[in-house]
């Protein structure tokens, strides 16, 4: 029965599934194969002598790195320091950024005053102020904090400041109708209406906090993730300094997936963010 | 004005105001508007009084929001005084509702600790969304949603309903049950309302009264009580400048709107 009905049919019912690739369910685990075969030639080619252990120490050896500093307690208390440089600054920067974005997006008067200035020392890269901070706070952990929360305060200061612009004026319009005292209006309107934007500003922050932490403790410490790689250097102990440089990517991810789960808990509204979408 | 002149020497044969015993719901006198050089209102008189239905109908920009915007505390009139008991309940053709807030806390919104959620509930039940307080707007159907905007403007019993188009934006159907709704609720709760529409058909449907407004002023006002719908309904739209006058077929009974006729330019 070739007639009209068989093309539909052709189009409607899928030709079988040609071996597993079809199924896009193995997709998740098809993408740790690469990893792992990186990881698994690596080690290879590193016990076999191809690749110079000063150059590029092989996997297991890291890992041993890893467990023994660990075990010493070592690691825990350059990981600490360094962690609580990262959260002080991050603290400082995003309560002086935020404080700033309130008072610029509700006063016209503040925006006129300070926004002006605000976007022109963001034009300067925060790295290049590197020899700037030394010279003002020596190399002490001031500086460092100080690096840091420069690097907080702009993304969270823009992204605020856009995020309470953003609100529609139409539920302005509505507070006003209800009556709502300006307290209730921030907390009810403006606040969760700018959160998307805030919490985007939180998570460029954290990538820039991070990369600010690096980069300051790379002048003179004693105490520090990166304390560890510049030691490490002078003994030319390429696995520490790996080992550091895999930490530092461990807590940028860490950070990261933190500014999701306050993504899905405070936008459980907001479609884009609502649970499962991403 | 020549319509205006036209419908002063009129007759009545119904009781000049069916709502007469009941108290004002707004009282507007000599409101005046300008936008820049232009006169947006130029003059408007207007009483509500509790549980009267009007309907203001007009072409776009003929300033029917503008006023329906100063009832609601919105816009700043020039000149005028605006008279009303309480705050308006204000319902707009978008529902306004916030996104980020679970339907009964829209419902309470500014008057958490007045109404509560068990209030809020008992609103959301009477526009027929029992069971879900909990609910966010985005699960909401365009009609849904504006039930939800009518429970939040009445939550509170105001004395005044001001409607901005509110069902423009809903399908035949849904609009058809959003009438129904509409009627009951403000025979419950017997508020002045002011509905602005640009549909004739609603406006004859639910208003008590029907005031053309144009060119900045209220040009004839209509009680559909008086006519037969069919002529009521050619009359209105040749008011509003859409079939060919026929305002002078006999029959045509219409009276304005306290028409003192001010000479502002």
């Amino acid at each position: 029965m070739a007639d009209i009905a068989s093309p539909y049919q052709e189009i409607a019912a899928p030709k079988p599934a040609r071996a597993g690739f079809q199924n896009k369910a193995l997709y998740p685990w098809l993408s740790w194969l690469m990893p792992v075969v990186i990881l698994c030639v690596w080690e290879t080619a590193s016990r076999l002598g191809w690749i110079a252990p000063q150059v590029m120490p092989a996997p297991s050896r890291v890992a041993e790195t890893a467990w023994e500093l660990a075990r010493t307690g070592e690691l825990f208390v350059h990981l600490g320091a360094s962690l609580l440089r990262a959260a002080g600054g991050f603290v400082l920067g995003g309560t002086i950024g935020f404080a700033l974005a309130l008072a610029v997006g509700f006063s016209p008067l503040a925006h006129a005053l300070l926004d002006r200035s605000i976007q022109m020392i963001r034009a300067i890269p925060f790295l290049a102020l590197l020899p700037l901070v030394i010279v003002w706070f020596g190399v002490d952990e001031s500086g460092k904090i100080f690096l840091v929360s420069l690097a907080v305060l702009f993304p969270v200061y823009i992204n605020t400041v856009l995020g309470i612009r953003q609100i529609d004026p139409k539920l302005l319009e509505l507070a006003k109708i209800t009556g709502m005292p300006w307290f209730a209006v921030v907390r009810r309107i403006i606040i969760p209406g700018a959160m998307p934007s805030v919490l985007t500003g939180v998570r460029y922050a954290l990538a820039h906090a991070w990369l600010a932490l690096v980069v300051a403790e790379t002048l003179a410490t004693t105490r520090g993730i990166g304390f560890l790689a510049m030691d490490a250097r002078e003994f030319l102990q390429t696995d520490v300094i790996l080992l550091s440089i895999i930490i530092y990517a461990t807590i940028g991810v860490g950070a990261d997936s933190l500014a999701r789960l306050l993504e899905t808990r405070l936008l459980g509204w907001h479609p884009n963010f609502a649970k499962g979408a991403r | 004005m020549n319509l205006a002149a036209i419908q002063t020497g009129l007759h009545d044969h119904l009781p000049d105001d069916l709502f007469a015993g009941s108290p004002l719901a707004v009282s507007v006198s000599g409101l005046q508007r300008r936008y820049g050089e232009r006169l947006v209102i130029k003059s408007v008189d207007l009483d509500i009084r509790e549980g009267e239905f009007v309907a203001l109908l007009g072409e776009s920009g003929c300033g029917k929001t503008t006023l329906l915007r100063a009832l609601a505390g919105l816009d700043k009139p020039d000149a005028g005084t605006i008279e009303a008991p309480g705050a308006p309940g204000v319902v707009f053709q978008e529902h306004r509702l916030l996104p980020w807030a679970s339907l009964w806390a829209n419902v309470a919104l500014g008057h958490e600790k007045t109404i509560g959620r068990a209030g809020a509930v008992r609103a959301l039940a009477e526009v027929g969304l029992a069971g879900r307080e909990e609910d966010w707007p985005r699960n909401l159907s365009g009609g849904q949603a504006q039930r939800v905007a009518l429970a939040r403007a009445l939550v509170r019993d105001p004395k005044l309903l001001l409607l901005d188009e509110p069902f423009a934006a809903l399908d035949a159907l849904t609009r058809i049950k959003m009438h129904a709704l509409v009627r009951e609720l403000v025979s419950r709760h017997r508020p002045g309302v002011l509905i602005v529409t640009h549909d004739v058909e609603e406006a004859i449907g639910l208003a008590d009264r029907i005031l053309v407004m144009r060119d900045g002023q209220i040009s004839a006002s209509h009680r559909p009580i008086d006519h037969d719908p069919v002529k009521l309904r050619s009359l209105l739209l040749s008011e509003l400048g859409v079939i060919a006058s026929r305002a002078s077929a006999p029959g045509a009974s219409s009276k304005p709107d306290k028409l003192k006729s001010r000479t502002d330019k």
